[in-house]
């Protein structure tokens, strides 16, 4: 289903500051880790956004962010125009119906005290008023067969399933009940190279069938690729580049993106010789004292003195068609795409 | 150290020959092949704590300390299964008898049955140990859950409180209350016990439950909304207890241990209550003599506290390869 | 023979089928033949290797690519010979290295050579260094304990070490302890580390998978530089197809403890030649294509203590007749360089022209 215009989320200058305190009794706040600092985007429903960026990045705290699990230090998140960190009590309980997480690691993401049916019963027990008590187990059995499972593994436990398999209950559990937008944290990096590609399909499957919209957080930039819409690229806390996927992996313009972009070894020895990466100098700086100005500079060949002085905005820049936050923003060709 | 603390020191400590990572590793390589992809067996339920039940039943050691500890219960419970004689009914003509068929361990100083007194003996001990694992047990949970979850100033308080408890020895500030103490019952010895000892299993509780709310699932049941105290009792609780059990079971023989010591002493149970302790106690003088005297009720002690460890040995054998 | 025809005849193996036997020019540095590792655990025997045979030439770069479960690592440990044994035995095969069988060496011996003619580097720098050491200490141990020199020769050993692996600062830096550098850095040192003896080969398990693209294309331009600089046998152990793009001269790719093909490294990505290797290919979601449907290999790795009787890969194969269920196939000879353990080779390597 293609993407529509309509916004189902809006995320707004969202930031999180984590306070470095020193002292047991009485700590002093010394400084401050600045894992996300000033994210802006928006979600269209039924659409996939990618956020895609190395460790370090801010992307998975962002995803808690989004999910509620933690609360930002400034900024908002609209889901339908209502600010989700301003709701309280029943009405935050009943928003979180509407936004599911699926989480990475597929052997620590299920109790594993807990049986599969309970796992995925759990939104039930949690949430009464969605299904009816007697309607439960038959719920959960037709989850398992949503996600490719068999419905009758509904009272085994986790550790007897493969990583593939509790990833699916991951699922299953996140679908309950029935959000309309769905955090995918890495769902896919922690399996084997053959399941990754189940799992990707089963996603797309089910946004098709459900009319789900995704925010897929992830670091392989091929999965990204494959299954998101639009792409957002981020680095220290902050998007450098937005734009769909044919933008950000055809004309990149941030010469991180560009970086990262011929980083990424291409399955086809073909051409490997010719083929010339850009190497990076130096180390990501730490998110708690990150470079004035642009945060890239210290890394970029392009970088000038104006780079250290203003900050960057993430805005279209001329010559280009997608909000880029680079000073010197300008097209450049590193992935030679063809037709499958 | 156990196997598992030396696995888990190799792959910290790196060797620039050996791989650190060989058991890790290996593991990872070869477990998931292994995983029967949903094949249990049928009918068989295959919860953690089924398996660790599994585990147990086949461990020799388990059994036979299982059966011994069922055993001195029984004699807790039940006296006169083992005996017909009254452990009270002494006659001072029969003192000092040696085992012989109509006493099986003779008779003490004032002439009871010796082996009516070991029996009868059971009840103080085990009465003693078992209050006091539940008691710490489950003041051990509650304070150490809260003090783990919460975290902030609740963990602040707590924890300092426990420190300073921890701070008193417990044999030591056990002999110092209960000698101003008049009246020395088995519940007010379990009290006095109970109130110096739960900061370690807080301790326990506390350090498990830190490692467990930061685990994928409990963010996983945050994030579907449930409140703390669901998230507490059905992901925290059941993933953290375990430490709890295995440290209780090899508690509740110190404690009997423990009792002994403090009635050998005279601050435990007094005359008329039959203890171990009190037994041991009088067989001193007459050790040399009348060795019998001592050695049963030793015996039984030391055994008794060693199953209890044991066992204590076997269930974290049993539940460790699942405590993640 | 191209189809094999319906009836009982479809039960029978094609008929122009030859084993395939390397064409190796002298002693090779590294050989390995018919392997066989069991891990015996209480639940049963798990068969985790069942019959590798592999070499590997000074100067070149072999890959081994395989899933979890496939038995990669552990060809590597059974090299390096640091296996835990129990659980781990090795039933069966030969480890020549140059020419002599490390299975029939003493400890002794055994111990001499690993770490100093083949040396090793794991996943996690992290876990294989020693959190307790400085970085310059443990560089350092190599030196004074294998070559007894002193400590101020082998700290000076230590720090050309750090700028052979190009970390900066290296005279600054000797001093800091593992958890003061990136992933990246430390992984640097754990090559430092393999290189310090200037071994013979290095075993290079999943280097670069905790690592972020762009440090990772920085490593392994490192492992090439120095393995083309002295020369050395690598092994490449991995699943990332496109790491071994990149690098590797020759793949070999192992399924269920098994080696089921090996190719030189554009051969196969071209045309590869068993259901496996091409059901891989066909699920990698890749950066430079556009609008591919992803081809996922049905069903799962087999549990390796239940490996499915003939060819394991039997359950999720495409190409599956009835005698892949029956008896297990050899690496047939597709070419003098080539060869892959399916019966039906050749309907898969012409199959669809991938690119």
């Amino acid at each position: 289903m293609p993407p529509s215009a309509e916004h189902i989320m809006e995320v707004k200058d969202l930031v999180k500051h984590f306070p470095l305190t020193q002292g047991i009794v009485f700590k002093k706040v010394i400084g401050a880790v600045k894992a996300v600092d000033g994210v802006t985007f928006e979600l269209r429903r039924g659409e996939t956004l990618g956020i895609v960026g190395e460790s370090g990045c801010g992307k998975s705290t962002l995803a808690k962010l989004l999910m509620c699990l933690e609360r930002p230090t400034s900024g908002q998140a609209l889901f339908k125009g209502q600010d989700i960190y301003a709701l309280r009590g029943s009405k935050f309980k009943a928003m979180r119906r509407n936004i599911q997480i699926i989480l990475q690691d597929p052997y620590s993401s299920l109790n594993p005290r807990m049986t599969v049916g309970d796992i995925i019963g759990e939104p039930f027990e949690i949430h009464p008023e969605v299904a009816p008590k007697g309607d439960r187990r038959r719920k959960v059995q037709d989850l398992l067969d949503v996600v490719g499972l068999n419905p009758e593994y509904i009272n085994r436990y986790p550790h007897q399933f493969s990583g593939g398999q509790r990833q699916r209950i991951g699922i299953a559990r996140g679908l309950a009940l029935r959000p309309e937008v769905i955090i995918c944290d890495e769902p896919v990096s922690a399996l084997d190279v053959s399941v990754q590609a189940q799992v990707v399909n089963l996603l797309e499957a089910l946004q098709n069938e459900f009319d789900l919209s995704y925010i897929f957080i992830g670091h392989d930039l091929s999965v990204v690729r494959h299954i998101a819409d639009r792409v957002g690229v981020m680095y220290l806390g902050k998007i450098v580049e937005i734009g769909t996927d044919e933008q950000i992996y055809e004309r990149p313009t941030h010469p991180y993106t560009q970086a990262l972009l011929s980083a990424v070894p291409v399955p086809d020895p073909v051409g490997r010789e010719e083929r010339t990466r850009i190497i990076l100098q130096g180390d990501v700086p730490s998110p708690a004292n990150p470079p004035s100005g642009c945060r890239f500079r210290t890394r970029c060949w392009k970088a000038q003195d104006i780079c250290a002085e203003q900050v960057p905005e993430l805005v279209v820049r001329s010559g280009t068609d997608h909000p880029s936050a680079c000073h010197f923003a300008e097209e450049r060709e590193i992935v030679h795409v063809r037709e499958a | 150290m156990t196997e598992q603390q030396q696995k888990v020191s190799r792959a910290d400590a790196g060797s620039f020959v050996a791989a650190p990572q060989g058991g890790a590793a290996l593991e990872a390589e070869v477990l998931p092949g292994l995983l029967p992809a949903g094949a249990a067996p049928e009918g068989r339920r295959a919860s953690l704590w089924s398996d660790a039940w599994r585990e147990l039943r086949r461990n020799p050691i388990a059994i036979i300390s299982s059966l011994f500890i069922l055993l001195v219960v029984l004699m807790a419970v039940v006296p006169g299964l083992f005996t017909r004689q009254d452990p009270r009914a002494c006659e001072i003509t029969l003192s000092k008898l040696r085992p012989s068929g109509e006493h099986w361990f003779g008779t003490d100083n004032l002439g009871c049955d010796y082996f009516a007194q070991t029996i009868y003996g059971a009840r103080a001990s085990i009465s003693v140990g078992v209050l006091v694992t539940l008691g710490t047990a489950i003041l051990g949970i509650l304070i150490g859950a809260a003090a783990g979850y919460y975290g902030g100033i609740a963990d602040a308080l707590l924890s300092r409180a426990s420190d300073i408890v921890l701070g008193i020895p417990l044999v030591l500030g056990a002999i110092v209350i209960l000698t101003v103490i008049r009246s020395r019952t088995i519940f007010t010895v379990a009290l006095v016990l109970m109130l110096l000892y739960w900061p370690t299993v807080v301790r326990i509780m506390r350090s498990t439950v830190i490692g467990t709310r930061n685990m994928d699932y409990v963010q996983a049941a945050k994030a579907l909304g449930a409140g703390n105290l669901r998230v507490i009792r059905r992901h925290v609780l059941p993933n953290a207890i375990a430490p709890v059990i295995v440290v209780s079971t090899i508690n509740l023989g110190i404690f009997i241990a423990v009792e002994a010591t403090l009635s050998y002493l005279g601050v435990g149970l007094s005359r008329p209550a039959i203890s171990w302790g009190l037994m041991i106690s009088d067989a001193q003088r007459l050790f040399r003599s009348f060795p019998h005297l001592l050695l049963f009720p030793g015996l039984f002690l030391s055994v008794t506290v060693l199953s209890f460890i044991l066992l204590g040995d076997a269930v974290r054998d049993a539940l460790d390869p699942k405590l993640r | 023979m191209t189809q094999a025809p319906a009836g009982p005849a479809a039960t029978a193996a094609p008929l122009d089928l030859e084993e395939w036997q390397p064409v190796i020019s002298g002693t090779p540095l590294l050989e390995v033949r018919d392997l066989h590792v069991e891990f015996r655990t209480r639940d049963g025997v798990a068969n985790a290797i069942n019959g590798v045979t592999f070499y590997l030439n000074a100067g070149e770069t072999l890959a081994i690519l395989g899933e979890s479960g496939s038995g990669k690592s552990v060809s590597a440990q059974a090299i390096m010979g640091i296996i835990d044994s129990p659980p781990g035995f090795i039933t069966k095969g030969q480890l020549l290295f140059q020419g002599n069988d490390l299975l029939k060496m003493g400890p002794e011996e055994r111990r001499k050579i690993r770490g100093r003619r083949i040396a090793m580097i794991f996943q996690d720098a992290l876990s294989a260094l020693n959190p307790v050491f400085t970085v310059g200490y443990q560089l350092a141990e190599m030196y004074r304990v294998h070559r007894g020199m002193s400590k101020a020769d082998a700290k000076k050993g230590a720090i050309e070490l750090m700028d052979r692996v190009r970390i900066p600062l290296a005279k600054e830096r000797v001093n800091d302890y593992p958890h003061q550098f990136s992933g990246g850095m430390r992984q640097r040192v754990m090559i430092a580390m393999a290189m310090s003896l200037d071994p013979d080969i290095i075993i290079a398990d999943e280097p670069t998978t905790a690592l972020d693209v762009t440090v990772q294309a920085q490593v392994m331009e490192l492992l090439a530089e120095l393995q083309a600089e002295a020369q050395m046998g690598l092994i490449l152990i991995t699943h990332d197809l496109g790491v071994v793009a990149d690098v590797a001269d020759r793949i070999a790719v192992m399924y269920a403890g098994r080696i089921v093909e090996q190719a030189p490294i554009y051969d196969i990505y071209a045309r590869p030649a068993h259901p496996y290797t091409e059901g891989l290919l066909q699920s990698i979601p890749r950066l430079d294509l556009k609008g591919q449907d992803l081809f996922a290999i049905k069903g799962l790795p087999p549990n390796l203590m239940h490996i499915p009787p003939g060819c394991a890969f039997n359950p999720r194969c495409p190409y599956s007749r009835d005698i892949c269920r029956e008896e297990v196939p050899k690496l047939y000879r597709v070419n003098a360089d080539r060869a892959s353990a399916c019966y039906f080779w050749k309907e898969v390597i012409d199959g669809a022209p991938k690119r």
